[in-house]
């Protein structure tokens, strides 16, 4: 299936949870969150949530900013 | 002094001084000039994670621990009121349900000025959703008085454009936003040196963010001490009273006694 990630198209096997899509990307364990089609996806759903064909994905960090 | 603290959303702070954390040249400049500071709020943005890159890479929260620091997230980079309220979400579910945010929704490029109404709206949304929201916004007392109706927590006039480092342009619409206020009110951008931020805090302002003028200075680290003396000065000669101004002098030593 296609996803969109952080404004990138990429593709990604069926039955993908959250959490592996993090693990895949080598960023669990840091500090992130995920919206899925503009809804927050919290950190405790991230092993139950099945990402699903066309979902749109940003992943966000805290960076320096005034 | 130290029986001055700044309130914000119930929780008590000992700096006057918010920084923030962008423009400067690496994590080691943000961690000391942030510390040199004395800030205890800083502001960070909320963007994509840069998927792919370096995973030991630093992060801005290594320099800026959430448990020395209060993280304020801020909307910077926002023209929607939709775009803010996601920002927001998206930062109370990165900093584990921390709701206490920065709300700008700017309305052009060029100046950075906020759109008042999209910001109102967003404010009012975020009121509900339960945020605790300190607001940038324009000189404009009325629009600051109505922000503070909606349950804002801080009020934070502009005092020259964002970046600008134009000092105090506007004294008197500042003076009157603190007047009117029950909320701490804070200049958000414009200060360029410390005698802008010293003229802020005279003005009875509660308190000052500030970015660019520390992160721009040569030495950003020596301006983020000036800062934090310049935020004290103010605080304290805006407590003390200052004079009245006279038109004419006024002789400081006596008449009485003068053998000449």
């Amino acid at each position: 299936m296609n996803i969109t990630l952080n404004g990138e198209i990429k593709q990604l096997n069926d039955g993908t949870n959250l959490n592996q899509l993090i693990e895949q990307l080598n960023i669990e364990g840091k500090r992130i969150a995920v919206e899925i089609n503009k809804e927050i996806i919290p950190k405790s759903e991230h092993t139950t949530y099945e990402i699903k064909d066309g979902d749109h994905i940003e992943i966000v960090h805290a960076i320096g900013g005034g | 002094m130290n029986n001055d603290p700044l309130i914000i959303a119930g929780k008590t702070y000992q700096s006057r001084l918010l920084t923030g954390s962008g423009k400067y040249s690496d994590l080691e400049e943000t961690r000391a000039a942030t510390e040199a500071s004395g800030a205890e709020i800083v502001t960070v943005a909320i963007r994509r994670t840069n998927i792919g890159q370096n995973p030991d890479e630093p992060n801005l929260l290594d320099v800026l621990p959430v448990d020395k620091y209060t993280l304020l997230p801020n909307t910077a980079g926002c023209y929607t009121a939709e775009d803010a309220v996601r920002t927001c979400r998206l930062a109370r579910e990165l900093l584990d349900g921390h709701d206490l945010v920065k709300l700008e929704v700017l309305g052009d490029e060029k100046t950075l000025f906020p759109d008042v109404t999209a910001t109102l709206e967003a404010a009012k949304t975020l009121v509900k959703d339960g945020f605790k929201i300190m607001v940038y916004t324009n000189d404009d007392p009325i629009i600051a008085k109505r922000l503070e109706d909606i349950g804002c927590v801080a009020v934070m006039p502009l005092a020259a454009p964002i970046g600008s480092g134009l000092g105090i342009r506007n004294p008197y619409n500042i003076l009157t936003i603190v007047e009117n206020a029950s909320v701490p009110v804070l200049v958000d951008a414009g200060v360029g040196t410390a005698s802008d931020a010293a003229i802020a805090m005279e003005l009875g302002c509660d308190g000052i963010l500030m970015n660019t003028a520390i992160a721009a200075a040569q030495n950003p680290v020596l301006m983020a001490s000036a800062m934090k003396k310049a935020v004290q000065a103010g605080r304290e000669a805006f407590l003390a009273g200052r004079m009245p101004r006279k038109r004419y002098a006024s002789a400081s030593s006596p008449i009485d006694g003068t053998f000449f």
